[in-house]
């Protein structure tokens, strides 16, 4: 992707191209060219809003992985007012994958949390790309545990490929951390609004990711899995991971149809890169109408209604009496003549 | 009832190791990192399928017979053979034919339209006997009353989807009902089932929070946790027991190891992600080798029979 612009935004490259010739032009030699560079904006434009409006899958998690896509500390920044970061887990270090601290949001006491991926490669060093330890999802508990204890909405802003897979990270227990998260997080009595603000990195995102109203943003990703790590176990071969990344249907439509999150926030035209103020902007509106709407509510109230939202999730039959003795049935005449109870192992072959 | 699992298809009950090389293509799940393959690089070409097979560890040759009486675990250097749901029930209840099973009537849909699923699970069924990798119900240990749930990795690696999340669940909310401790045996190497995506990803959520409703019974949850259990499995339920105890030898962790190799690239310590590992990094409570396991789980339901503090608040 040179220059940061997505290979299938190079028909507009070239188009913006020669209406800034065009510009110069106009400039330098004071002709008007009004009408040819009106026309030639308007064929800008509307080529823009095709591209964008017909994304694939996989274009969408090239949108999410963008290196200009605002992260965690620049939507902070645009969005709340007095951000005081808060550091450490009390127990071990400060894992700089993860921020939170404490801050307003529009007017309202909150903590807000995330991993944080570097914005330049000095950066990303010093915050592991964004790949928290067990300490960095320790360090969001702690916020966490303390906002409930002074009753203040939680915030979180979810940008991470995933949990880190290193050997100190198992050491310090990287399940058993996500675990209690996952636990932990459910039963905090105080409004919780997670949103998937770029990538959604299986566990290590749910891990942050349990709250009363879960967004996306609309070229967010949010997957069990990564699409290159989909493609090698289903294909083993990574460059597949295009059409991985359509068979995981990890989109926020998608996740939207299966009632896994509560709403798509819109991006400006071009992605959230192409301009982090109006991203900003739409991100709040939608932080600030939905924390409104749950602070109506107590704490037990909230509780209740996010456990039974979990309990619904997930997809299967229950199947009747008289479907599951049909079932049965056939199973058996399938399995054929030579069943006797004592039937060698060697007849069953691994399957795959 | 248990008597249906005893009569399906008799069904290979010792580890089946594959030759180094071969790769189950659906054996990862979780979490970006995802599981690795159930693979060791120093396992020997297994021999043929039948009523001998050769220990992985030692090489030593047991009969069906007598790998069965020592509950699947070689006499020669403890290794511990994988054990599928029905004959883990078998060495744990003291009836397994009075087992109730729970919720057989849920069936797996391929809500994602994923490739291949539906083929991959009619085998699993086929393999195992089993309909999908969970077998709930409610059976004595040393005459307590207790729920139990198994992870059967020999199904689709016991990874999780939508089914196995849901008898999870109701595992805990009816011993909850029944006020009965509850023992998950995981098995689960696959973490979270990648053909049912951000669905299997949920159920880490909704099993979670099933522990921890079920807590507050005051009755004990019980993880064992067996070879191997990772990724999304681990990373939920598995790890929030009252008390977690592994069996000797399992590979426990998060992250897959290949995943971690290819990350650090270097190579692993030796024993990384082992039990043992495990204990020496405060991650589980006791190794207990299955011969002990039993008597165990019954020791720690003992100690929790009586709770007079627990009733007195009550009250």
């Amino acid at each position: 992707m040179a220059n940061s612009v997505f290979e299938w935004e190079r028909p507009l490259v070239e188009l913006e191209s020669r209406i800034k010739e065009l510009q110069a032009f106009v400039d330098q030699r004071g002709i008007d060219l009004t009408a040819e560079i009106a026309t030639l904006q308007e064929k800008a434009d509307r080529l823009r809003a095709e591209i964008f409006a017909n994304l694939t899958p996989w274009q969408r998690v090239q949108m999410a992985r963008h290196p200009k896509r605002p992260t965690t500390l620049d939507y902070i920044e645009l969005i709340f007012d007095d951000f005081l970061e808060l550091h450490g887990d009390r127990t071990v270090r400060d894992d700089e994958a993860m921020v939170g601290g404490i801050a307003l949001l529009d007017g309202v006491p909150v903590t807000v949390i995330g991993p944080q991926k570097g914005r330049d490669t000095k950066e990303n060093i010093r915050r592991n790309f964004g790949l928290p330890h067990p300490e960095g999802y320790r360090k969001a508990m702690r916020l966490m545990h303390q906002a409930a204890k002074f009753g203040r909405p939680i915030i979180s802003l979810i940008d991470v490929v995933g949990a880190y897979p290193g050997i100190e990270a198992e050491q310090r227990g990287q399940g058993v951390a996500i675990a209690e998260n996952i636990r932990q997080m459910s039963f905090l009595e105080v409004p919780i609004i997670c949103v998937v603000t770029g990538e959604g990195g299986s566990g290590g995102a749910l891990a942050i990711g349990v709250g009363d109203r879960v967004l996306m943003m609309e070229n967010a990703w949010y997957s069990v899995i990564s699409p290159e790590m989909c493609a090698e176990i289903l294909w083993k071969d990574t460059s597949k991971a295009p059409e991985a990344a359509a068979v995981l249907r990890l989109g926020a439509e998608d996740l939207l149809e299966f009632e896994i999150i509560d709403e798509v926030i819109a991006e400006p035209l071009g992605g959230a890169q192409r301009d982090p103020e109006d991203a900003a902007r739409r991100l709040k509106e939608a932080l600030v109408r939905h924390l409104h709407e749950l602070m109506r509510y107590d704490g037990p109230a909230l509780v209740e209604a996010r456990l039974a939202k979990y309990r619904r999730m997930g997809r299967l039959a229950e199947l009747t009496e008289e479907q599951m003795r049909a079932a049965a049935d056939a199973a058996e005449n399938s399995a054929g003549a030579a069943e006797t109870g004592q039937a060698a192992p060697a007849a069953l072959k691994e399957a795959d | 009832m248990f008597k249906d699992l005893f009569r399906s298809k008799q069904r290979q009950r010792y580890a089946k190791v594959k030759p180094p090389g071969e790769t189950k293509p659906d054996a990862g799940a979780a979490a970006g990192a995802g599981a690795a393959p159930l693979q060791r690089p120093e396992r020997p070409r297994e021999v043929p399928d039948g009523i001998w097979t050769k220990c992985p560890g030692c090489q030593t040759i047991h009969y069906e017979g007598e790998l069965a009486k020592h509950l699947y675990v070689c006499t020669q250097c403890g290794h511990h053979f994988t054990v599928g749901a029905v004959e883990r029930l078998a060495q744990l209840l003291d009836d397994p034919e009075a087992f109730e099973e729970w919720d057989t009537n849920l069936a797996t849909v391929n809500a994602l339209g994923f490739p291949d699923y539906e083929a991959k699970l009619a085998r699993a069924r086929e393999k195992t006997g089993l309909d999908e990798a969970v077998v709930s119900g409610v059976g004595c240990m040393g005459g307590y009353p207790v729920a139990i749930g198994i992870l059967d990795f020999n199904f689709f690696t016991g990874s999780m989807g939508s089914v196995a999340g849901e008898k999870l669940t109701r595992l805990f909310e009816r011993a909850a009902e029944r006020d009965v401790p509850v023992i998950v045996v995981s098995g689960g190497g696959g973490g979270a089932r990648m053909q049912e995506g951000i669905l299997s990803l949920m159920q880490m959520a909704k099993t979670s929070q099933a522990v921890e409703r079920f807590g507050r019974t005051g009755r004990p949850y019980i993880s064992v946790l067996t070879h191997p259990t990772m990724g999304g499995v681990y990373a939920s339920y598995a790890s929030l027991g009252d008390y977690i105890f592994a069996e000797p030898g399992a590979l426990i962790g998060f992250a897959g190891p290949r995943i971690v190799e290819r990350t650090i690239r270097q190579a692993l310590p030796s024993g990384f992600q082992t039990s043992e590992f495990a204990l020496r990094n405060g991650m589980v409570d006791r190794i207990v080798p299955r011969k002990e396991l039993r008597d165990t789980l019954i020791r720690v339901l003992r100690l929790h029979e009586k709770r007079p503090m627990l009733d007195a608040r009550a009250r």
